[in-house]
């Protein structure tokens, strides 16, 4: 579980700017990667990647949910999920008594979200789905039982409403503060997604930059397809404790790495992502109607109409 | 010597003491012999009080004593006709987790058990009880077999975490955790997880969700190693004490917080001090919770699995 993607240098720099609402003025960005400067209104037109060495920034949940559902579909729940502390955290060294209570305020503050993930249901080029969409801002992604109640909900739409899932995860790994709790939350939403399959219902793993530890070692890796944009890091054991351990330094452990190795499905650019996505919600969408949205008329019809204006497929 | 970790210093001065008393054997005089006595009870009272009050990061070095009991050494003590099976059949053979068929009592069951080394080369041998990517895949064949013929998993947990190589990254890791979540959360038979000392992170949880939890007394589970979370949080490992504090790993902390089912008691000291009896307890309770387990229709066995997993977690709801 340990990683160290949460204090990683690329964790600062141009994440900063990487926030939505850039500061009025900031009209240059400098890439984490090549150092390259960028022009802030391309690179933002660029979907926040380097037009130099295609690095892709970090996006924010919003930011992300944006880029992949139909305008104004997004219906978010559960918003008022937080952390608890249920172990009465306090983070004592030499320079700073913390409580973790206290790290979680400020964090919601700071950050403008309630926890490390959102989600919510919406449409891809109209058919829906359930999204759980996870926020590296918010104490680096990190899985606590907040994030993982979320999830899982998430998740439990998907089976209630028979409509597909997709978790986009961005994260450090699980989250320390809340000891076995946050190990647990592994374990509930892949005993969760067991039930997801047994229904017979897709999930979608987005892997984004980065994923990895207990989130790597749970949901990310249970998907029936699994995508990563280029270049995150995706790994179990982040690269800095490999090097502790074996003396050496590893290559970059990344999308295209465990591409490679056979772990993912694709490496996926992130301006074809939208498409990507629609393209498996049509693949993998059960044959009858009925059987996929067994919910309204008006639904139906909408479905029935995106499968014959799309052309590529016929019907659903 | 039995005493030798730094918070046993006092128990240790004692016990030389005594051993001294005791080197005399027929040439004790009276008062000698009573001294002795005195000795031995006061030792047996220091160390009820010391074990009584064991702060987390002094159960931790308890749960890594060197001379602690081993998977092996329970399935030696309570198991009859284990045959150890190998290889997860599509890479290798990982000797830090060992597994096979064995019987317990009456029952037969499937072994899956972390295996720590207890001298250099061994040590080597199970690669510290530290898991590749293949020890995972061969539990998992394992489990599938034992759902096939119906023996209950019973799985004994040791290891300070998953292997934190380049070719454990390359083979898997994450993929060979999740997988192994995914498929216990649906195995149709009764599955028991026991601490025996060390219950480090994803390598511990690979093998794990169970209908029982249970802990040895003295044992540890936690997200990652108290090391490794204080590097983590702090960026220092010397905080190690302060983070086995703060994230309350022992086994009666634990418990205290209901995330485990079951604290097995351990002998006076320790686990170390004696097998047998540590062997007797851990059997004791196992056959206890399996019978439990066992009568349970299949369908509800797995409902009950379902809500114990998805009810972890303490979260709170703004207003």
């Amino acid at each position: 579980m340990a990683n160290e993607a949460a204090d990683s240098p690329s964790a600062t720099s141009a994440d900063h700017q990487a926030r939505p609402g850039l500061p009025p003025g900031n009209l240059v960005v400098k890439c984490t990667n090549c150092k390259e400067i960028l022009i802030a209104r391309e690179w933002e037109k660029n979907l926040k990647v380097c037009s130099r060495c295609n690095y892709h920034f970090k996006l924010s949940a919003y930011e992300r949910i944006e880029l992949l559902v139909d305008p104004g579909s997004f219906v978010e729940m559960d918003t008022n999920i937080v952390s608890a502390d249920p172990l009465n955290f306090v983070s004592r060294t030499k320079d700073e008594v913390q409580a973790y209570s206290k790290k979680l305020e400020d964090e919601r503050k700071k950050v403008g979200l309630n926890e490390a993930v959102v989600i919510g249901h919406a449409t891809i080029v109209e058919f829906p789905l359930a999204l759980a969409i996870m926020d590296f801002r918010f104490i680096g992604g990190s899985m606590g039982s907040a994030a993982g109640e979320k999830i899982t909900r998430a998740i439990e739409l998907g089976i209630e409403r028979r409509i597909p899932v997709l978790i986009a995860s961005a994260s450090g790994g699980a989250r320390m503060q809340e000891g076995l709790y946050s190990l647990m939350q592994m374990a509930k939403t892949s005993v969760a997604l067991a039930k997801l399959g047994e229904a017979k219902i897709p999930y979608f793993s987005l892997l984004t930059d980065p994923t990895t530890g207990g989130v790597t070692a749970s949901f990310a890796m249970l998907g029936d397809v699994i995508f990563a944009e280029p270049g995150a890091l995706v790994c179990f054991t982040g690269p800095r404790v490999i090097e502790q351990f074996m003396h050496v330094k590893p290559p970059e452990i990344n999308s295209e790495f465990v591409l490679l190795h056979g772990m993912i499905d694709a490496v996926v650019h992130r301006r074809d992502l939208r498409q990507t996505l629609a393209q498996l919600l049509r693949l993998y969408s059960p044959r009858t109607l009925q059987e996929a949205y067994p919910q309204t008329n008006s639904q139906i019809q909408a479905a029935k109409r995106t499968g014959e204006s799309d052309g590529l497929r016929p019907g659903i | 010597m039995a005493y030798d970790l730094e918070f046993e210093k006092p128990l240790a001065e004692l016990e030389k003491k005594i051993i001294a008393l005791q080197r005399k054997g027929d040439r004790l005089k009276p008062d000698e012999h009573r001294q002795l006595e005195e000795e031995e009870r006061e030792l047996h009272r220091r160390t009820e009080e010391i074990y009584k009050n064991l702060s987390s990061w002094e159960t931790v070095q308890v749960a890594r004593h060197k001379d602690r009991p081993y998977s092996a050494d329970y399935i030696h003590l309570i198991c009859e006709d284990f045959f150890e099976l190998h290889g997860d059949r599509s890479f290798s053979d990982d000797h830090a987790l060992i597994a096979g068929p064995a019987k317990l009592g009456n029952e037969h069951i499937m072994l899956i058990c972390h295996q720590k080394g207890r001298d250099m080369k061994e040590k080597q041998f199970r690669n510290l009880g530290m898991p590749h990517p293949e020890g995972y895949r061969k539990a998992g064949r394992l489990m599938q077999q034992a759902e096939k013929f119906g023996f209950p998993i019973m799985c004994l947990i040791d290891t300070p975490g998953a292997f934190p190589g380049l070719a454990d990254e390359e083979r898997g890791q994450s993929e060979a955790i999740a997988a192994n979540l995914y498929l216990m959360s649906h195995l149709r038979v009764p599955i028991i997880a026991t601490v025996i000392g060390e219950g480090g992170s994803g390598g511990a949880l690979a093998i794990s969700i169970a209908d029982r939890i249970l802990m040895l007394e003295h044992s540890i589970y936690t997200v990652a190693m108290p090391e490794a979370s204080a590097s983590i949080m702090w960026r220092d490992k010397v905080y190690a004490p302060q983070a086995a504090e703060a994230m309350r790993i022992s086994a009666k902390e634990l418990k205290a917080l209901d995330l485990i089912d079951e604290l097995i008691p351990e002998p006076l000291g320790g686990a170390h001090h004696n097998y047998r009896l540590t062997a007797d307890n851990l059997k004791a309770v196992l056959l206890k919770h399996l019978y439990e387990l066992k009568p349970l229709p299949v369908d509800e066995l797995l409902e009950r699995r379902y809500e114990k997993y998805r009810s972890i977690g303490k979260f709170g709801i703004l207003t």
